[in-house]
């Protein structure tokens, strides 16, 4: 083949494989935007003042809201996310710092990437049969439970990524000072990683807070308004999935405005994740 | 080459005659299986600056990161011989690391200020091994920043972040950092490496005035840098120690044709 023959073919190929990628990325878009825009569409007309403020209506009373599946929603995404939060954030470190060559450490990393990718459903169960079946009542703790041991895995590995990231010329600089190992990790690696690690939480938080198969066997469900986490609990995706299958209007209505509520809130927290990481990467 | 000296006289002894401070005993150094460094020894001279030249992987930085034991951290790094540091081996496995870091400082190539105000960045060597009054650590932070002639800069913004220093600033909060702990030997791994003219300049004047003070060894590329400021020269090649001796007598009479071949440019 002559020079320019050749050239016109890599051209031809370049720009098959650039049209190629951007009908996908066209493809995805809409998905995305039908996606939200169907949930807005369906749901903003719900959420009125009543959708916070009153609690999910008994079959045949018409108004009614949402205020105990989310005030259940959360309380147990916050429980889950305070004791998640530090266990995460120390395997994390002890990944990055100390396992990154023991065995002990490998199996932990190996362990973490199974929880990440285990069906919420069978964490849900592991908990139905160990906090569930023996205490005989479904529980916000259960439910609270269930959520952490789906959250504790995305924070070990954000946490660990992040520190790796960390230069190992700071970490010697501390050292060089005499500091001892678990002084340079607390307060030198971490805290030049903390926007990463946060994000790594709020990640989390964002995966929990939709999270229905492991609710459906621990938290339940209450029709009435409770903060009592040791009392079956309302929450926004099982209320969710419970009205969206009724016959009754009002409840589907009630049903699209959770599902745009946590659309919402997880679009917001990813925007949030997103400007802490572009801050950390411009210092 | 022109070297610039300064008043000294020229002597012809090779071995520094001042007592050491730091004694290399026959120092082996393996990577693993490749050593790094291969039956060095040489005595570093106390309040003298000593420097280390060679062409990259001569084993410069390897010796100088055996002084205060940083190859710790790198499990399969392992150093044999001795060195003798105010009268014991620091390699023998009982000598407690954390203690010796504190004891001999360490600045590195590239400025690794921590990600925290400048007060802090000093304050945080210091409480490792201190309980000082709020009143005495504000004045150790300015002592040391005073030592690391940096205080007039930032004496107004101590609350800032030190990552919002120059490079050179942030060079000579890196040594302020370790002047703060009260070492007694300062080593500088190519601390001008990664700095302008003009921020060499002030690391270098301030090395010749730390050296009252302190034992100091630098590793260096350049060699004008190690005529300049040191007192004693050690030239090494693949790991091994080839002359050490006076600044002056290396780079005007050296013994070897090795070390010749390098200052002259003529190699490396």
């Amino acid at each position: 083949m002559t020079k320019v023959s050749l050239y016109r073919r890599r051209k031809f190929t370049n720009a098959l494989g650039l049209a190629l990628s951007a009908l996908s990325m066209a493809l995805g878009l809409v998905g995305l935007t039908w996606i939200l825009w169907t949930l807005l569409y369906n749901g903003l007309t719900a959420l009125g003042p009543d959708f916070f403020l009153q609690s999910t209506p008994a079959p045949g009373t018409p108004g009614g809201g949402m205020a105990n599946a989310i005030v259940g929603s959360l309380l147990m995404v916050a429980f889950a996310t305070l004791v998640s939060t530090p266990i995460g954030i120390l395997a994390g470190i002890y990944l990055a710092e100390y396992g990154s060559v023991s065995r002990f450490g490998s199996l932990t990393r190996f362990v973490t990437d199974i929880m990440l990718s285990a069906p919420s459903i069978v964490i849900g169960l592991f908990v139905y049969a160990i906090a569930v079946a023996t205490t005989r009542h479904f529980s916000g703790w259960a439910g609270s439970l269930a959520l952490s041991l789906i959250a504790v895995p995305v924070v070990v590995r954000t946490t660990e990524n992040m520190l790796k990231l960390v230069p190992g010329s700071l970490r010697e600089a501390a050292f060089a000072l005499g500091a001892p190992r678990w002084k340079v990790s607390l307060s030198v690696t971490l805290r030049a990683v903390r926007g990463g690690v946060l994000t790594g939480v709020l990640l989390a938080v964002a995966r929990i807070i939709g999270e229905t198969a492991p609710l459906l066997f621990t938290a339940l469900n209450n029709q009435f308004f409770t903060a009592d986490m040791s009392k079956p609990m309302a929450n926004l995706p099982v209320v969710i999935y419970n009205f969206a299958m009724s016959p009754y209007e009002d409840w589907q209505r009630l049903a699209w405005g959770g599902a745009a509520l946590i659309a919402l809130i997880v679009l917001t927290i990813n925007i949030a994740t997103r400007i802490l990481f572009r801050d950390k990467l411009r210092s | 080459m022109q070297v610039v000296l300064k008043n000294r006289e020229l002597s012809s002894d090779d071995a520094p005659d001042a007592p050491g401070t730091i004694q290399v005993r026959n120092l082996s150094f393996y990577y693993g299986k490749f050593a790094g460094l291969r039956n060095v020894s040489l005595d570093v001279a106390k309040n003298q600056v000593t420097a280390f030249i060679g062409p990259s992987g001569c084993g410069k930085s390897t010796l100088l990161r055996t002084f205060n034991r940083m190859f710790d951290l790198y499990p399969g790094q392992r150093a044999e011989g001795e060195i003798i540091f105010n009268g014991r081996n620091i390699l023998a496995p009982e000598q407690d690391v954390n203690l010796l870091r504190a004891k001999v400082g360490m600045v590195f190539q590239k400025p690794t200020p921590f990600p925290m105000t400048i007060f802090e960045n000093i304050a945080f060597g210091v409480r490792l091994y201190e309980r000082l009054p709020a009143s005495e650590m504000r004045q150790r932070v300015e002592w040391a920043l005073r030592k690391a002639a940096l205080w007039e800069e930032v004496k107004d913004k101590l609350g800032q972040s030190g990552l919002s220093l120059s490079g050179g600033q942030q060079q000579r909060l890196c040594i302020a950092r370790m002047v703060a702990v009260k070492p007694e030997v300062l080593l500088l791994d190519e601390p001008t490496s990664a700095l302008d003219p003009i921020s060499t300049a002030k690391i270098e004047e301030l090395i010749n005035e730390l050296k009252a003070d302190y034992t100091i060894v630098i590793v260096t590329h350049n060699m004008q840098q190690a005529a300049r400021i040191s007192d004693y020269t050690a030239y090494m090649y693949i790991g091994e120690l080839i002359e050490f001796g006076k600044t002056e007598q290396i780079f005007i009479k050296p013994k070897k044709q090795a070390t010749e071949d390098y200052i002259t440019g003529r190699f490396g």
